[in-house]
Formats: structure tokens, sequence, C-alpha cells
């Protein structure tokens, strides 16, 4: 009975995940179908786009785990520290309502905001010495808005799972931690993010295959810069250029396979770092 | 146990899920293509079995649909299958990575595609994966040799690889020099001719009238296709499959060095002309701009944009170095191309010849400059009546139309992107263009590689 429920899941897993998967494999070794080694991922490295994409994707990474970390955790427990149940509903529900909107509507209304001369925070853009969209949206600038975007669209749904596992920490424990002395910060601290250290792996392994993959985002600001944002900003960009723009779908599938290697690493990093796979 | 294979599942799905998206598009090419085919028949290319009658699949932009319903109305017995998509705008690739797909799949190709891009034929005259070339050739057998000469000299430049036209254009974007007369008369300057005349005039408008400008610098555009094309700078050349790009060329430099100077005297403006802030800074402030013929619907007699009344705007020859003779820019310019996978030949050589051609569309509908020369003069015409332009503005434009420069080039990639990544946020930054010229056209030269061209040094 067991195997008859998550067949549907198995089914699904291995046509849309595993098969494209051995697929692209396939296809990062060849050329017209005969296996020629590694020329598809020396052919990659030496593309003048590679690097500079592997740079931008690591640096938003960073910048967007480390801000995503932290500020999570931060409001998770600000939250669950919250008195009032309603107070505490409705704040876990604003906090979740820009997760609601799909991924490219909401880089949609980025643009108008990002934008100094139709901004409602125009005054903040051009204080910050912005006063054309073109200055905002110069790649230095870019792995901050993504990571404000980013955040903006995933803390929520975050915070709410944070929230859930702060709730299942046993009365009994934070009972202890009060009796003993310990207030707000330190029972935080010292009882709260220990417990939580499994959901933060968790959601750092999560946060990094979706961040490795960035697409959307720098896509559609390059089309609405007209190409100051660059079509080859991230790796994922870069594939799609090679299989739809250059008909080098064996080239795209070496890309997407430095990719899965990148984040298997990473995520083994998390998983055993935050001791994911260990029985409680 | 069961939370720990849970647990080890989401891990699963994640690494999947990693995997998936990248892998998807490669999945789009599974499928084998079928055979590919010479071009050996009276028309230059294999033709597909014919199936009398039957029905074709158009693609066009929403600017383009009147077109096709004008077809309809006139031709009721021809079936048409009408999709509308972006038309390959700004670049989208979207045209290029539908047909890639039908090419692996070696079924579904629509008959007759309108981009508005023009240089489509780059890779549409090409064999892709064992496919014969989407687009079928024009000019060897298929259409008239008297029809294709109706189109005015040069516009099918876009079209040609090697001798062999892929394709019908539609409009043409021939660039002139915009002024408001107005203006001029007010300030008492005359209106210049060559580019050393336009620079001259913009440091006697920036001491004498600042806040006026003689144009903008803040598109792509307006950069590539109007100034550096209008200048015959030798920055984007194709010669058969190699790429070469000057930007320290004379006339490179001597442009580079113009628009550096008129961005600092403040004549030039930073902004997009399809900014909202550059309506606002200079509606009636822009006493002129070198610019495409479609400036004058896009930003003239636009009431959202610089709204200029009647009797004030005039076309004046486009600028050009002193002593050379005049060689415009082109921004722009859709094409039609036909399918070399059509079923129904007879059908789309109808239809291409209509909407190109005839007035019910070309003449009486048309928001650009057509393509087709004795279209061209009735649409020039209807625009003239009503009194809205000052001077010589048909002779002007129509004379213009034949007079882009031929030395730029049509390859596989956008003039526009490189100077959007690099030279852009330089002026923005307020950079120079010369500080940034080298590192353009290294990223000019890298694209071209990329895209299997032989770079000249």
């Amino acid at each position: 009975m067991g195997y008859a429920f998550s067949a549907g899941y198995g089914i699904l897993l291995i046509l849309f995940g595993l098969l494209p998967a051995l697929y692209a494999i396939f296809l990062a070794f060849t050329q017209e179908g005969a296996f020629v080694g590694l020329d598809n991922f020396v052919k990659v490295f030496n593309d003048y786009r590679f690097w500079p994409a592997v740079q931008h994707v690591a640096v938003y990474l960073v910048i967007w785990l480390t801000f995503q970390t932290i500020f999570v955790v931060l409001l998770a427990l600000i939250v669950h520290a919250f008195g009032s149940r309603w107070l505490s509903i409705s704040t876990r529900f604003l906090y979740y309502i820009p997760g609601a909107l799909a991924g490219a509507s909401s880089v949609m209304l980025w643009l108008f905001l990002l934008d100094p001369s139709v901004s409602p925070v125009s005054g903040v853009l051009r204080a910050l010495g912005m006063d054309s969209f073109v200055e905002t949206v110069s790649i230095e600038n870019l792995p901050v808005i993504f990571t404000i975007i980013a955040f903006w669209t995933g803390a929520g749904g975050w915070i709410v799972i944070m929230y859930g596992a702060l709730n299942n920490i046993s009365q009994e424990v934070m009972e202890a931690a009060r009796v003993d002395g310990a207030g707000t910060v330190k029972t935080a601290w010292y009882i709260q993010l220990p417990l939580l250290r499994k959901w933060i792996s968790y959601m750092g392994i999560m946060t990094l295959a979706a961040g490795t993959q960035l697409f959307v985002e720098p896509r559609i600001l390059s089309q609405a810069s007209k190409g100051v944002v660059p079509g080859d900003y991230s790796l994922n960009q870069l594939a799609y250029l090679y299989a739809f723009r250059q008909n080098d779908f064996n080239g795209s599938a070496a890309i997407s396979l430095i990719l899965l290697v990148v984040a298997l690493g990473l995520a083994a990093f998390f998983v055993f770092r935050g001791g994911l796979f260990e029985r409680d | 146990m069961a939370t720990q294979q849970r647990r080890f599942n989401r891990f699963a799905r994640t690494i999947a899920v990693a995997v998936s998206a990248t892998a998807l598009i490669a999945l789009s090419a599974c499928s084998a293509g079928g055979g590919g085919g010479g071009g050996d028949s009276a028309l230059g290319f294999t033709a597909a079995e014919q199936v009398k009658d039957s029905p074709i699949t158009v693609w066009v932009d929403a600017s383009r649909e009147p077109a096709v319903e004008a077809f309809k109305a006139k031709y009721p017995d021809i079936e048409l299958n009408v999709e509308t998509y972006d038309g390959n705008a700004s670049g989208s690739g979207s045209f290029q990575t539908k047909i890639s797909l039908f090419d692996q799949s070696g079924e579904g190709w629509p008959d007759v595609v309108f981009s508005t891009q023009n240089n489509d034929a780059s890779w549409a005259s090409k064999e892709t994966n064992g496919q014969q070339a989407f687009a079928a050739p024009v000019n060897k057998g298929w259409f008239d040799k008297d029809f294709l000469d109706g189109f005015t000299p040069g516009a099918l430049d876009p079209l040609t690889v090697d001798g062999t036209v892929y394709g019908l254009r539609n409009d043409l974007a021939q660039s002139v020099f915009w002024y408001d007369q107005t203006l001029f008369d007010q300030f008492g300057y005359q209106i210049p001719t060559t580019w050393e005349e336009y620079e001259a005039l913009s440091d006697k408008l920036a001491a004498e009238h600042p806040g006026y400008i003689l144009g903008s610098v803040g598109d792509a555009f307006v950069g590539m296709l109007v100034y550096y094309w209008g200048a015959q700078a030798p920055v984007f050349q194709l010669d058969g499959n190699t790429f070469s790009s000057d930007t320290s060329a004379d006339n490179s430099k001597k442009m580079t060095e113009l628009l550096d100077h008129m961005v600092a005297n403040g004549t030039l403006a930073k902004e997009s002309v399809f900014s909202s802030d550059f309506v606002q800074k200079y509606q009636g402030k822009a006493l002129g701009m070198p610019g495409p013929i479609w400036f004058t619907g896009a930003l003239f007699q636009n009431p959202d944009s610089l709204n200029v009344p009647a009797g004030q705007l005039g076309a004046a020859t486009p600028l050009h170095w002193d002593g050379e003779e005049i060689g415009t820019g082109n921004v722009g310019g859709g094409t039609w191309f036909a399918s070399s996978h059509t079923k129904n030949l007879d059908a789309v050589k109808t239809l291409m010849e209509f909407v190109t051609s005839a007035d019910e569309f070309q003449v009486e509908q048309s928001g650009g400059y057509p393509a087709y020369a004795s279209a061209a003069e009735k649409w020039i015409a209807k625009q003239a009546t009503g009194g809205y332009f000052v001077g010589d503005f048909e002779k002007t434009v129509v004379d213009a139309s034949s007079q882009v420069w031929t030395g730029w080039g049509y390859p596989s990639f956008s003039a526009e992107t490189a100077y959007s990544k690099v030279v852009l946020p330089a002026i923005a930054a307020g950079d120079t263009i010369e500080s940034v010229a080298a590192k353009w056209q290294t990223e000019m030269e890298n694209e071209a590689q990329v895209q299997g061209y032989t770079v000249a040094k």
C-alpha cells in the first residue's frame, strides 16, 4: 500500500527529475551522439561569459544566504515572542503575502520600485546616488537587488516554517530556561537556536538550490533595461543562451551539470554540518 | 525512520528540482530531427509535398494583425491560422527559440513569420541540426524578379546572404535629421547638414539656451544605429563569416568624440527617449535630433511624448561628415519570412506579396515607412497631407530611404547588446564613451566569437 501512495510522486520524479538529469549527463559528454569526453566542459570554461556568471551567482548566493538566514531566524523569534495571538497571526500573514505572488509578476512590481522616475521610493534611490534606472540596475548593485527581491518573496514562507519549528520546542524546556533565569535573548541563543539547527540548514539547502538557478529576475530585468542588465548574467541564463541562441544543447547540458555538482557539494556541506540526517 | 526517510526525500527532491529546470530545457531537444534537404529545385530549396488549399499558419505581432485582417478580407478563400506572438521584439529571441524546437521535432513550423528584427536571416538561412534552413529563398525562382525589384534599393540587404534573399522587408527605418523650425527661427540658427555643423551648433546652443537638446544617447539603438551607423563607423561589420569591429577607426573615433563632447555640454540627453523623465524635461525643448522615420509617430506626433504641434516639425537631409557622401543609419524595419517547409507555396506567396506591397495594408494601415517603393510613395504622400510637416518632408524621407550606409553588418547577434552592457552604464555613471571604447569593442568581438564568427583584428 505504501508503494502505491509513493508511486505517484515516484513516477513523476523519474519522468521529470531523474530521466532529464540522466539525459543531461548524456548530452554533456557527447556531441551529435558521439562521446567527446570533457570537450563541452572545456568549451564552457573557455567561454568569456562563464566566469563572470559564476562570480555573479556566487556573490549573490553569499549575500542572500547570509541575509536570509539572519533575518528569517530573527524575525521568526520576534514573531514567536509576541504575547498577543492576534498580532502574531497578522504579522505572519503579512510576511507571507509577497510569497503568494508568482516569481515573474513580483519582479514586474520591482521594476517600478527600482526606476527612480516612477518609483514611490525614488527619494531613497536618489539619496543613494541612483538617478536613473540604468544606474539602479548597474552590475554592482544587482546582487543586493536580487537579495532584496528574493527575501521579499521568499522569506515569509520560511518565517512561517521557523515559527512552526519554534512551536515544536517543548514547553518544559522553555519553562526550565525561564526558571533558571534566562531572558528572551539568552533563551533564543542557548535554547531555541540550537534546536532550530536542522531547520536552518534545511533552509540553507533550499536557498542554495533556488539561488544557483537564478534566472527569472535577471532575465526580466535584462528585458526591461533593454540589455543594460546583460542577458548572460547568471549561469542558468547562459545555459539558456547556449541551448536556444547557439543551438548547442550539449554546452547547455554541461553548464547544468556543473550547477548540479556545485549544488550537491554545497548541499552536502549543509546536510553534514546541520546534522540533517541525524535522528532525534 | 519515517522522519529520516521523509527528510531524505526532501533532499532528493531539492536536488531533483535543481537539475530538472536546466535539464528540461535539454529534454525538449530530445527527439531526433528528420531528413535535411539540398537546394536543387527550381525554387532554390526543396519544397515539401504540396497539399492543395491547405491552411497556412502565420505568426505576427500585434501591430501587424491589420495586415492579416486585410488579407483575409481580400482572399476569403485562403484559410489562415493566425498566431500573435511578441514579434521577436527587443532581441527576445522568441522566433529563433521556437523554430529551433520545431527543427528538433521535425514538424510544426509556421508558414509565414513576421519579425520586428532585421538580423534573423543570419540564422534562418542556415541548416540546423540536419533540417533545411527555415527561411525559403525568394529570389531563386519563387518570386518574380519584377516584384522583388519593386523594393526600395537596399531594402532587402539585411535579408541577403551570399546573394540569396531569404525574406521580404516590411518597412524601412532610415534616419533623417528632425528639426523644430519654430525653435530654429526663434534662436536664429541654421539647420545643420553635417556632423561638424551639428557639433558646433551644440556649443552655441549650450551657451545661449541651456536646457535645450539636440538628441539623446540614452538608448542603445540611438547610439548604435543612428549615431555610429550614420557616422559610417566600422564598428559592426560582417564580411562573409568574418566579423570586425573597430572603435578606433577614424569615423568611429570622430563620433565618439562628438558624443562625449555633446553629453558634456548638456545638449544630448542621457535619458531614454521612451522614459517619462525625457518627456518631462524635454517637451518643447528639442531643437532637433537625428532619428529614424518612425520617431514622428513615436515621439513628435505622440501626445504622450514630445507632442510637437503641427506646422513646426521638419525632416532634413541625414547628417554626415563634411566631404563624405551621405550614408545614414537605419533603426529596425520588420521582415517577413516564408517557411521552406510549407505545404502550400501558392498561398504563402500570395500572402507575402500582399502584406509587403498591397495598398490595403502598407499604405492604409502601416505605422512604418513601407519597404516597397510604390507603396512608400503613396504612404509618404498620405503622411504629408494635413500640413503637419514643414519643408520638403516627402523628398527628404524618400531620398534617405536609399541612402542607408551599406557597410553595416547583420550578424546573428544584436548590435545593441554590447552597447547596452558596456556603454550605457558608463554614460549613466558620468564616464565618457572613449574610456570604455576598447572594452565595448572586445565585448562585440567576444559575442561574435561565441556565435561562431571569425573575428578580424
